[in-house]
């Protein structure tokens, strides 16, 4: 499937851990990019912030899929939407504290990709990617008709609440330092599993899954807990975005934002671990000035996705890693 | 008032109808995308937007043009199959080397511009058009009222579907093109022209498309989504019939169809649903899909 020079980031040649599992590169641009989050809401709009890191983790966990196992996931958005549907009713109708409430948003992410996941990985391929979005759609119609998103209107007014029940988050700073605590937290979670024994299977069945299986690898039982950990980061970010703007609508759950997750991950570079986080910034950044142009956001995302097909696929963090010829 | 299974029978066939005109477009549309599919290897993501483009077409030529619906129906597939015709010129002949994948991004791209161009130049609101006079009306049947035109789609549609099935089986262009999908280089050393025949096969099949959208701008109104919600229930039907071949996927379209058509008599909360309930019964059964060869 994923031939040389195909639907991954380039692996250069595996280089020494220096720092937490990090090469070097990687390690000074983790440095970088945990500078940029501790001084940045010091310069810009906090809730801008939030909403980018919020969309930062929920590409990371779409990339773990796509650029680590190879596999498209075209319905990420279900696990997204529907996590942060069940946040939000966590948070207002059982008065759950809003850690607890982006926890059961992670949680009702895991056990809808685990029931997606053990049906879709039985096909490879495009029909993976179709048959991932499809479910997607039958999880939105779910969402149309079942009363407690209320429909049309979503969940309003969502409290944010108190952390741990004490320290209250109605203020952008206190919510953005939690929203910046569990976007590093699932960064590094991901950059764990990559590196894990477990990942170098996922790798490998990225890579060839015939010769995984040979191996004596069940590389079933690898993919569906890969998707099951992808769908469960993607429902913590859908959580932590509702508890963030106080709203889960329908938005969340179309499949408009399954392709936007898509296009995150490729413009940042697929397969790369800073990627996603890039791709991130530059499409909700975009989105933030051209908010007022309607429709021709749809056209410009759309330009950008046959560009970076066409003559960008490795995004912006693989070109720039392999200028430097390093892994980033 | 007669009743079958305590359901009026008017209702009940009113619904296998609407059930049989939403199954002469998935298999109008699943048609096409399994043969691009069997040439290109491509999932052709613009499907939806092209079927959009053929009922907009439809409505540009009658009101700019005052071409009207017989003339369109000819007129917008050539159109639009020629548009499809550069865009794989342009684009999708670059990614054959590549990852099937890229080719599924790369339309998928595509369908949100032109969707989104429409949006910008239409609005979101439909356009109305109107049923040709001479498909006015409808026919009595006795235990329903039949509107004449919903039942010329239905058979237009099957008509197109054997039409094509005849030329993929049992013409001599359709049997390059069977076997430039086994072997396209063994067939190429036959001195057959491979990539322009996977160009004159995107065309067509995106021509389908637009023609499937020429008759569906009477059903439904002309609108820049009409497309887009469309081509993930047929994602669905293609991956219930599976890709292998032309009958099977003509036959799963209007089989679910109908099927939809019956959940909305019986069960209506579930009909927007029950097809990709199907799709998941079908996976764990049988996952290659029901006519398909894995």
């Amino acid at each position: 499937m994923a031939a040389p020079g195909g639907f991954s980031g380039t692996d250069f040649k595996q280089e020494e851990a220096f720092f937490l599992g990090f090469t070097r590169a990687q390690f000074l641009a983790f440095i970088a990019m945990v500078a940029f989050i501790v001084i940045s809401p010091f310069f810009l709009y906090p809730v801008f912030l939030m909403k980018l890191l919020c969309f930062a983790l929920f590409a990371c966990a779409f990339n773990l899929l796509i650029g680590y196992v190879g596999l498209l996931s075209f319905g990420h958005a279900a696990y997204f939407g529907m996590g942060g549907y069940l946040a939000g009713h966590a948070a207002k109708v059982w008065g759950f504290t809003p850690e607890v409430a982006i926890l059961i948003g992670g949680a009702v992410g895991a056990v809808l990709g685990l029931a997606i996941g053990w049906i879709a990985i039985r096909r490879q391929g495009i029909y993976f990617a179709m048959i991932t979005l499809a479910f997607a759609q039958m999880v939105y119609f779910f969402a149309v008709q079942a009363p407690f998103t209320g429909g049309e209107d979503g969940i309003q007014s969502i409290p944010r609440g108190k952390f741990l029940g004490i320290v209250d988050l109605s203020s952008d700073m206190a919510m953005y330092w939690m929203t910046a605590a569990i976007f590093l937290i699932g960064f590094l979670l991901v950059h764990r599993i990559v590196h894990s024994p477990f990942g170098m299977v996922l790798k490998s069945i990225r890579e060839n899954e015939p010769r995984a299986t040979s191996l004596g690898y069940r590389t079933d039982d690898y993919k569906l807990l890969a998707f099951v950990l992808s769908a469960g980061l993607a429902g913590v970010a859908g959580g932590l975005k509702s508890i963030v703007f106080g709203i889960a609508t329908l938005t969340d759950v179309f499949w408009t934002m399954s392709g936007e997750v898509v296009l995150m991950s490729l413009v940042g570079g697929l397969g790369t671990i800073f990627g996603p986080v890039v791709g991130a910034a530059v499409i909700i950044t975009m989105q933030n000035y051209l908010a007022e142009f309607g429709a021709w956001v749809t056209v410009i995302q759309g330009a950008i996705f046959v560009l970076c097909v066409l003559a960008f696929r490795r995004g912006v963090v693989g070109e720039i890693g392999n200028w430097l010829r390093v892994r980033l | 008032m007669e009743e079958i299974f305590g359901i009026p029978t008017p209702l009940l066939f009113g619904q296998l109808l609407l059930g049989l005109i939403n199954g002469a477009f998935y298999a109008l549309l699943s048609l096409g995308l399994a043969v691009i599919f069997g040439m290109l290897n491509v999932i052709n993501f613009t499907h939806g937007a092209q079927f959009m483009m053929g009922a907009f077409v439809a409505w540009m030529l009658l009101n700019y043009l005052g071409i009207g619906y017989w003339g369109a129906l000819i007129l917008a597939p050539l159109i639009v199959g020629f548009t499809g015709v550069i865009l794989e010129r342009t684009m999708i002949a670059r990614l054959y080397k590549l990852d099937h994948l890229y080719g599924l991004l790369l339309t998928f791209g595509v369908g949100l511009i032109i969707e989104g161009l429409f949006r910008n130049e239409f609005g979101s609101s439909g356009l109305p058009y109107r049923i040709p006079p001479e498909l006015a009306g409808a026919w009595d049947l006795g235990f329903m009222f039949m509107p004449i035109y919903r039942g010329w789609v239905v058979v237009v549609a099957i008509v197109m579907c054997l039409a094509t099935w005849l030329v993929i089986e049992k013409t001599k262009i359709g049997s390059y093109l069977r076997a430039a999908t086994e072997n396209p280089a063994l067939v190429q050393a036959f001195g057959i022209n491979v990539p322009r025949m996977m160009t004159l096969t995107y065309g067509a099949g995106v021509a389908l498309a637009a023609f499937a959208g020429v008759l569906a701008a009477p059903i439904y109104s002309v609108n820049p989504q009409m497309g887009s919600n469309l081509i993930i229930i047929v994602f669905a039907v293609v991956v219930i019939g599976g890709m292998g071949s032309i009958l099977g996927s003509v036959i799963t379209g209007f089989g679910l169809g109908v099927v939809e058509g019956l959940t909305k008599v019986f069960y209506p909360e579930a009909s927007s649903t029950v097809i990709f309930v199907v799709m998941a019964i079908v996976l764990l059964a049988r996952p290659a899909g029901l006519f398909g060869r894995s």
